[in-house]
């Protein structure tokens, strides 16, 4: 995996020979600003439905060990 | 029926319309044939009936292939990784929502790469799929189960998601048509997320009439995605079969070094065709897309590895490790995932790590910005970008597991479009050695019915047919 991950990393370090000054960068490509809607309140997924995939469940809950100890 | 499963998915909504079959009769004929898959296209099937479609519904209850990326409620939705084996989400991804309220119901679940993060397919958690032009070979990825089925006739159409290529590589390996829209086209609420900013899904279809089809259904504002946009016209089916006065440009930097000399020789032929058809053709310049490769494998997985944040046995999905809650975290992840999602972790969490930022996310982000300013260039002078869509034909299972660079330099030609955010089809050009090569046409944002319009008269002039499908 180390091999390959430095034969990427010598590929991705191609962009160095760019003169890339006073070049913005680029987050997102369509220009959009301040996407804003109605604050409508609408129902939301039910606690069991969102419960129902979890591989632990507890309380109305996910439960996992203690991570405090 | 065997007649009818030949029928491009518009003509067999025609079909239905004109009572020649019923959308449960096509629905059967077609789950049978995805049921006897030999090539590993699809990981779930429908079982069940699905409701009949309203009488007037555009798409007639032409049943759909869906990529498993995309969450449909109470249905396996694992984005083809062990780490959400048996997840059936308790919501239906907008993009599905929208095309099944239109007529066409969820056929099955297609195999793809893990998280949609390969070239080939071979990284799926539930093994790869096999091209049907010859099953030694591969799809093409991350979509090459949905490309796989319909090149093979297992379903009439499909949706798969491109962020680098991934709808228009497999179409192209397989002979289809593929399409990526414009970023923000298509919601991509409900669609596991990969590289957020330039994930989006589209069709992959027999033909390109299919294509404009399914997206006139797919497209539009959706207030659960707030990247997502009003299309500014409607979709347009195609039907002019002339090309006068479009302009075409070519890029040398895309259509050169790498690409295999019988895909240059059926691209040089569909740029002749573009002449014969009145179309106008000019050498234009991309000079920073050489470097696409390297910008998007720096964003893509830092922006994944982000996104897998997720995964982490609490809340969906198996749960591993039975100790303390870190380790249940790398139990979990280190089971659950394959090597390349694990190497694309490794990748983006190195390229976000402090100290290296600039050097990398932040760099390529600029480059990002130099390919988009290149495409914006170009386009004042042509209305649409001609270039192979893959550097070469399918190549053989497992040429390319062992150098991932390798298997990234596959998306050469299709990975500067979504980092521009600009819509790109592939359509079939012809023949190399026996196996389809895709032509890529690309033009700016939203310009997808002009995109659609060329392919269309392209696709009436090569005259392209498919591979017969067999029987199941």
């Amino acid at each position: 995996m180390s091999s390959e991950l430095s034969s990427i990393l010598d590929h991705i370090e191609k962009i160095e020979e760019l003169d890339l000054q006073d070049v913005p960068p680029t987050s997102h490509v369509v220009q959009v600003e301040n996407v804003l809607r109605e604050d409508d309140s609408r129902p939301s997924l039910p606690r069991e439905r969102a419960l129902e995939q979890a591989p632990d469940v507890a309380d109305g809950g996910f439960r996992v060990p203690s991570p405090g100890t | 029926m065997s007649e009818l499963l030949e029928l491009s998915g518009a003509r067999a909504a025609d079909a239905v319309r004109a009572g020649e079959v019923s959308p449960a009769e096509l629905f059967a004929a077609y789950r049978e044939r995805a049921r006897a898959d030999e090539l590993n296209a699809f990981l779930w099937v429908a079982d069940g009936e699905p409701a009949e479609p309203r009488p007037d519904a555009p798409l007639a209850g032409v049943p759909l292939a869906v990529k498993d990326l995309f969450c449909v409620e109470g249905v396996p939705s694992m984005a083809a990784s062990r780490i959400l084996e048996g997840y059936r989400p308790p919501y239906t991804a907008t993009a599905v929502r929208r095309l099944t309220a239109a007529g066409a119901p969820v056929l099955g679940k297609t195999n793809m790469d893990e998280f949609a993060m390969g070239s080939s397919n071979e990284n799926s958690g539930f093994g790869p799929v096999r091209n049907p032009w010859d099953r030694e070979r591969v799809p093409g990825g991350s979509s090459g189960g949905s490309a796989a089925a319909v090149a093979a006739g297992l379903a009439p159409w499909a949706i798969g998601t491109d962020t680098g290529g991934s709808i228009r590589q497999p179409a192209s390996l397989c002979g289809i048509v593929g399409l990526k829209p414009t970023y923000g086209a298509v919601s991509r609420y409900g669609m596991i997320a990969f590289a957020s900013s330039l994930d989006q899904c589209g069709p992959l279809t027999r033909d390109v009439t299919d294509a404009a089809l399914l997206l006139r259904h797919m497209v539009g504002r959706d207030h659960c995605d707030s990247t997502s946009l009003d299309f500014p016209e409607p979709i347009e089916l195609p039907t002019a079969d002339r090309l006068d006065g479009v302009r075409f440009g070519v890029p040398p930097e895309l259509t050169g070094e790498g690409v295999e000399p019988g895909v240059r020789q059926v691209f040089d032929a569909a740029v002749a065709t573009v002449e014969e058809l009145g179309g106008g053709i000019e050498e234009v310049e991309l000079p920073h897309s050489p470097h696409g490769i390297s910008a998007y494998y720096v964003l893509a997985p830092a922006e994944a590895s982000s996104n897998l944040a997720r995964y982490d046995g609490v809340r969906f999905g198996p749960r591993e490790g039975d100790g303390d809650l870190l380790s249940i975290y790398e139990e979990t992840r280190a089971r659950g995932f394959g090597d390349e999602v694990k190497r694309r972790i490794m990748l983006g969490t190195y390229a976000l790590s402090s100290g290296y930022y600039e050097a990398y996310y932040g760099r390529a982000q600029r480059v990002r910005t130099k390919i988009a300013e290149d495409f914006a260039r170009a386009f004042e002078r042509v209305d649409l970008i001609l270039t192979p869509t893959s550097p070469t034909v399918a190549f053989r299972l497992g040429e390319r597991t062992g150098d991932p660079l390798a298997m990234y330099l596959s998306d050469y030609c299709t990975v500067p479009m979504p980092l521009a955010g600009i819509p790109a089809i592939s359509l079939p050009g012809g023949l190399s050695e026996g196996l389809p090569v895709g032509i890529q046409l690309a033009g700016p944002a939203f310009s997808e019915n002009r995109i659609l319009a060329a392919a269309y008269a392209l696709e009436q002039a090569i005259g392209f047919e498919g591979r017969p499908f067999d029987d199941p």
